[in-house]
């Protein structure tokens, strides 16, 4: 018996269709599966909140404070809420009551009209980031033009005119900014370690877990003719849940692609492929479709924690970041982020595609190792 | 002699530090239907898997078909039906299709006409829009014959395969079997019912991962020395709970009107009646049954462990 027949091969690919079909809920949803999360992630992100709480210390009440306070208040970013000392809006924000503290300090005013640029504190939320960006950009702009027009005329002259006033911002909780253009494209590997690794895992213990397993291998389907039938289907899902994706996050975020589509699906291609050769290796290991679940689970998490998508992968420690390069979310990440937004092309995503490709060889040969035993 | 379709010597198979099979050999010789007896746990499963390579041996080895088991199980199972004892077919797919698919699995040539002469062969015409699901056990236990021998194979394992079926259906079931061995088949099939061991051309007896006995049905009856009384009368009820406590009776039942007791001893088991006392039973030597030897059996196997 040959050791591999196509004619068998498209055997079970013709059965694994039929089963799909007639399953037209689970199939329904891995399609829609993409535009879902896309839509319930986007208005997290798309959402330009406005009207944050603002608590104001202020040690000062000259002419700027009140044009400063009027100005925030126009961008309509901040609600300024009076707080007496610092240790009480403090408490406010502990609580979530406040996101930021603007603090002015005693003889703000008097040190502008001499020129010695005083600094404002603000203190920001960042536990949220996304919640705060907006609002923070608009505060930096705020600092050139707002209290020009007050200024007494030695310092309104002066050109180029320096900022009158400095403003010290410091994000606590969270150091870094994660944008909503970063997050959208990193969602589609997100969306394809749900799938592909989760379905392909539970997928082949299901036929070992209702008996059919044995009966598959008692006939002439070879193990690899059995793992490729079961892979093939969840590729081209795979593919069509990119393709729904990008549509969705060009028509609904207006996400840009600046660099090769082509080059950005042959490098997914190689991450489906991380993924399927982990869930086949799970799928092995596993006796029951719940228990593969559980392990594929149990690898999703770090997918989403550790490799950049939720926080950003510089601000990680050393030990996490060595676990994040291990997976192959990681790397998927910068590609579909470099290629999207940033245009990049081969030579550049080059670095995150030999990662990739070792992972394939090294889990993918393991892979194939544990299936040939599968009944003993 | 025949050829022998199943020749092993000495197959020994552990699951950890268990030895499920231990030391068996066997042999059925072509176009022979062997019955292929044992209490649950003897290793008749696992026995069967082995045959047909879906399970390695530790230890021993053989040949199926003249094949040998260790470097041609893809070839082995070409030629072999393996019907399994938990239905293994896809329920979500038709009669129909699961038919197909095993049809394209063996890469058929003549697909359309196998399927349909062995769906008319198994009946089940009526049946072959039906998802595999949904059908009765019986006429899932025939579907999984149908797939098993769609690809006219030489050597035919079942396992157990008409447990959960009616009686009719099951003598229906045994004639295929009959049949398919009138075409040269040879049968290797497991049961837990005495009828059904009684149409084997040889039955054999495993225990313990061990053989303990094999021949046709009155051989192994003969060998068992075994001696039964059956009586009837009043009360048999009772007298049989009594004589289950007597020494040497190994067996004490009641079917039907009559009440039967079986033991090695015919001394003891003469002695153990007589302890019943007056009583209006009538008492007769009679020939032992099959069924009776492998309570028997079953029993030898309890005072082992
Ligand atoms: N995969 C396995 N792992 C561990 N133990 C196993 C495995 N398969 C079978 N066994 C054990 O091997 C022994 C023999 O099992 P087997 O299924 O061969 O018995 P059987 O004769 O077919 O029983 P039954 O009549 O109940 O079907 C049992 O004790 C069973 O628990
Ligand atoms: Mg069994």
């Amino acid at each position: 018996m040959n050791a591999f027949s196509p004619a068998r091969l498209m055997a079970i690919l013709r059965k694994e269709w039929l089963q799909m079909r007639r399953d037209p809920m689970t199939l329904r949803l891995t399609i829609l599966l993409p535009i879902i999360q896309l839509v319930l992630f986007g208005y997290a992100i798309n959402a330009n909140p406005r009207h944050l709480p603002t608590a104001l210390v202020s040690g000062d009440h000259s002419i700027y404070e009140r044009d400063l306070i009027t100005a925030l208040a126009n961008t309509r970013y901040f609600d300024i809420r009076n707080y007496a000392t610092q240790a009480q809006a403090d408490q406010a924000m502990r609580r979530g009551d406040v996101m930021f503290i603007l603090d002015i300090p005693a003889g703000f005013g008097r040190r502008i009209d001499r020129g010695e640029h005083p600094q404002m504190l603000v203190d920001a939320d960042a536990s949220d980031p996304v919640a705060i960006g907006s609002a923070t950009a608009a505060l930096s702009s705020l600092t050139a033009s707002v209290l020009r027009r007050d200024l007494p005329p030695n310092l309104q002259a002066s050109a180029p005119p320096p900022a009158p006033f400095e403003v010290v911002l410091h994000e606590r909780y969270n150091p870094e900014q994660i944008t909503a253009l970063n997050i959208v494209p990193g969602l589609i590997a997100v969306i394809l370690t749900l799938s592909t690794l989760i379905l392909t895992s539970v997928a082949i213990t299901r036929e070992r877990e209702v008996g059919t397993l044995e009966n598959l291998l008692a006939m002439p389907a070879r193990p690899v003719e059995v793992a490729l039938g079961k892979i093939i289907p969840y590729v081209g899902l795979a593919y069509v849940q990119i393709i729904m994706f990008l549509f969705a996050s060009i028509f609904l975020f207006g996400v840009p692609i600046r660099g090769s589509l082509l080059l950005l699906l042959a490098s997914l291609g190689i991450f489906i492929t991380c993924n399927l050769s982990m869930g086949l290796i799970f799928s092995t290991l596993a006796r029951t479709q719940m228990q593969a679940q559980q392990m594929a689970q149990f690898a999703f998490l770090p997918s989403m924690l550790l490799s950049g998508f939720l926080y950003p992968f510089d601000g990680m420690p050393r030990w996490a970041q060595v676990i994040g390069q291990c997976l192959p979310i990681t790397h998927a990440l910068r590609i579909v982020r470099g290629i999207l937004l940033k245009g990049n092309g081969f030579s550049d995503i080059w670095p995150d595609i030999w990662p990739m490709m070792l992972f394939v060889l090294v889990v993918g040969a393991a892979a194939v190792r544990l299936y040939r035993r599968t009944l003993d | 002699m025949k050829p022998a379709a199943i020749d092993v010597d000495g197959l020994v198979k552990r699951f950890g530090t268990h030895t499920v099979i231990d030391g068996l050999s066997l042999r059925v010789d072509e176009g022979e239907v062997c019955g292929f007896l044992g209490g649950n746990g003897s290793g008749k499963t696992t026995t069967m898997r082995m045959l047909c390579g879906l399970l390695l041996p530790d230890d021993g080895g053989g040949t199926c078909l003249g094949l040998d088991l260790r470097n041609a199980a893809a070839q082995i199972r070409l030629q072999t039906g393996y019907m399994t004892q938990q239905f293994s077919f896809y329920r979500d797919l038709t009669v129909m299709e699961n038919l197909e698919f095993v049809a394209r699995l063996y890469e058929m040539p003549d697909r359309r006409s196998a399927i349909a002469a062995v769906v008319e062969r198994m009946g089940l015409g009526p049946r072959t829009r039906q998802l595999a699901g949904e059908l009765s056990g019986g006429w899932k236990q025939r579907m999984a014959l149908a797939a098993c021998v769609l690809h006219r194979p030489k050597l035919l394992l079942l396992d157990e395969p008409t447990a959960g079926v009616d009686a009719r259906a099951r003598r229906q079931f045994w004639d295929l079997i009959h049949d398919l061995a009138g075409e040269g088949m040879t049968v290797l099939v497991s049961t837990h019912y005495m009828d059904e061991a009684e149409r084997c051309s040889r039955v054999v007896y495993l225990a313990g991962g061990k053989l303990v006995v094999q021949g046709t049905a009155s051989e192994v009856i003969a060998a068992a020395h075994l001696v039964t009384f059956e009586a009837v009368g009043p009360d048999i009820e009772r007298a049989a709970t009594r004589l289950r406590r007597e020494p040497g009776i190994e067996m004490a039942g009641v079917f039907g009107h009559a009440l039967r007791v079986a033991g090695l001893d015919r001394q003891k088991l003469q002695e153990g009646i007589a302890r019943l006392g007056d009583t209006p039973l009538r008492w007769q030597e009679v020939e032992p049954r099959l069924d009776d030897v492998f309570i028997h059996m079953l029993n030898l196997q309890k005072t082992d462990e």
